[in-house]
């Protein structure tokens, strides 16, 4: 069965959630778009095989997740979703880089396995962080928050587009899909064969579209310049949101917690 | 208040495929009129419509808007006295929320933002739907898609409104709703339908369209009931004025 219309509207579900009212939802989208920016180039500076240093980092969409009252089995839904992209990137490392690099007692791990270990870790931290972005302000206020840090605008505006009409090509694609599983009367619903001349169809009647948004654009005096009307301001409340997240990611990332602590504990035990 | 006739001269178009479109169509629409545009599927009612704010242009033949001819020099004026709501909203909604979207005409006339915002909520409250503003459009239902769609256009202050199909898709109790809002509108108003039941409720005068040519332009009433004429151009008498077959039935039995 396809399931393309449900994934569509658990896309639109981000929406929702960005609806909501908490403290961090209130905040300027800037400071949310900065916190989370720092937060990915911390998290993905780590050489290679780092592991443990990565572990603290998981504060952040937790506290996050915990104030903007998100719902974390969902996020982490999500992030399956599209999880065979970093197994995919990682998947040939521990068969490349054979070298022990961990000894517990018999059993050694080989330094493949730890950065493959630690690029699953990288993309569950990083994309867990832009989910919480999107759920917490939402993709239009991003955009905006893109273009306000000048973000050039042509491409704002193809992501705006892009979110605008990914439902509707998305329904469109399900609609041909059932007309076609209707029709197909064995347990594959599209075969490679049909794929094709319906990817075709649905390419053109998406430049179909296209001509018709463009001509409802024209219409309403669309001179090559997309004007939005975004109120946004920066407070208290933003600055001690973004400097507070900034400083701890640099903590983090110059200091080993989890060893210094690792540390600590073994030097109490003795 | 002459800048609100619409005037199209043996208009005539031929599709880039080589399939001819219009033949020859002319009419005059005075101002204030509510005119519908009927015909079978493929009478070329849409191809009409979009010649009417020169997004197409007629191999022959002329429209004018108000005291001018439809030029390339004045297309921007044009556009904005002639607003257009088109058939599926999924195409005029184009913008991320609600309020974008109305917003993106007034912006494009170069407005202030308190101004733009004013206008904006004007526009929303008179269709009925200024709850809505910050909702992203595909969340809405077809109805209050196509009353956004129409706050769209009212938000640039038009002169003429040209619809194409506004009740296709829409439940009975929208379709009345909608109906009822555009009777309410003083603009020109150019309807493209097939629901000839709403052409009887909102527009005094009917033109009807037939393989490119006008095959009848008068009183909405006079036309709706010239059988012939409607059975010549692939159409039918509204079902209101169609005998009723459960009564015709009920009376036989008596």
């Amino acid at each position: 069965m396809n399931n393309i219309g449900a994934n569509s509207f658990n896309i639109g579900y981000l929406d929702t959630l960005a609806c909501g009212d908490s403290v961090l939802h209130r905040l300027d989208p800037r400071a949310k778009l900065i916190a989370t920016l720092m937060f990915i180039v911390a998290v993905v500076s780590f050489d290679k095989y780092a592991l443990s240093q990565l572990t603290p980092f998981f504060i952040y969409p937790i506290v996050l997740i915990s104030l903007g009252g998100l719902p974390a089995g969902y996020l982490l839904k999500k992030v399956l979703l599209v999880s065979p992209f970093a197994i995919l990137v990682g998947i040939f490392n521990p068969l490349l880089d054979k070298e022990i690099l961990i000894q517990f007692g018999s059993i050694g791990i080989a330094g493949g396995w730890i950065s493959f270990m630690s690029i699953l870790l990288r993309f569950v931290l990083t994309v867990t962080a832009a989910l919480i972005l999107v759920s917490l302000t939402g993709f239009n206020a991003v955009c905006g928050a893109l273009l306000k840090f000048g973000m050039p605008r042509p491409f704002v505006m193809q992501l705006l587009f892009f979110y605008r009409y990914i439902f509707v090509l998305t329904d469109e694609a399900e609609r041909m899909v059932r007309a076609g599983s209707f029709r197909s009367f064995n347990s594959r619903a599209v075969g490679f064969k049909t794929f094709i001349p319906l990817t075709g169809t649905l390419l053109l009647r998406t430049l179909e579209r296209a001509e018709r948004i463009y001509h409802a654009m024209c219409c309403r005096g669309f001179d090559g310049h997309i004007r939005i009307i975004r109120a946004m301001k920066i407070r208290h409340q933003e600055i001690i949101f973004t400097l507070g997240w900034t400083f701890l990611f640099i903590w983090l990332r110059c200091y080993n917690i989890p060893l210094t602590l690792g540390a600590l504990i073994t030097g109490v035990l003795k | 208040m002459s800048h609100h006739i619409v005037e199209a001269v043996d208009l005539q178009y031929t599709y880039p495929d080589g399939t001819a479109g219009l033949k020859g169509v002319s009419f005059r629409i005075s101002h204030g009129e509510s005119v519908a545009i009927v015909g079978e599927n493929g009478a070329v009612k849409s191809t009409l419509l979009l010649h009417l704010n020169g997004y197409l242009t007629a191999a022959q033949g002329t429209v004018r808007i108000g005291d001018y001819p439809l030029t390339k020099q004045n297309l921007k004026a044009v556009r904005r006295s002639v607003g257009m709501v088109f058939q599926n909203p999924d195409d005029q909604l184009f913008m991320p929320t609600v309020f974008d979207d109305v917003a993106f005409g007034p912006l494009n006339l170069g407005l202030a933002k308190e101004e733009v915002v004013l206008t904006v909520n004007r526009a929303l409250e008179t269709v009925g739907v200024a709850h809505l503003k910050q909702r992203p459009p595909y969340k809405l239902s077809q109805g209050e898609k196509r009353a956004v769609s129409i706050a769209t256009v009212l938000a640039m202050s038009p002169d003429i409104l040209v619809m194409d199909e506004p009740t296709s898709s829409l439940d009975p109790r929208s379709r009345r709703r909608l109906i009822e809002l555009l009777k309410t509108f003083r603009h020109t108003k150019i309807v493209a339908t097939h629901d000839l039941d709403m052409a009887l409720d909102l527009c005094e005068r009917t033109i009807v369209l037939h393989q490119g040519r006008i095959t009848a332009d008068g009183p909405t009433q006079k036309i709706m009931r010239d059988e012939e004429l409607l059975r010549s151009s692939s159409l039918e008498k509204p079902l209101r004025m169609q005998s009723c077959p459960v009564c015709a039935g009920e009376k036989k039995a008596f």
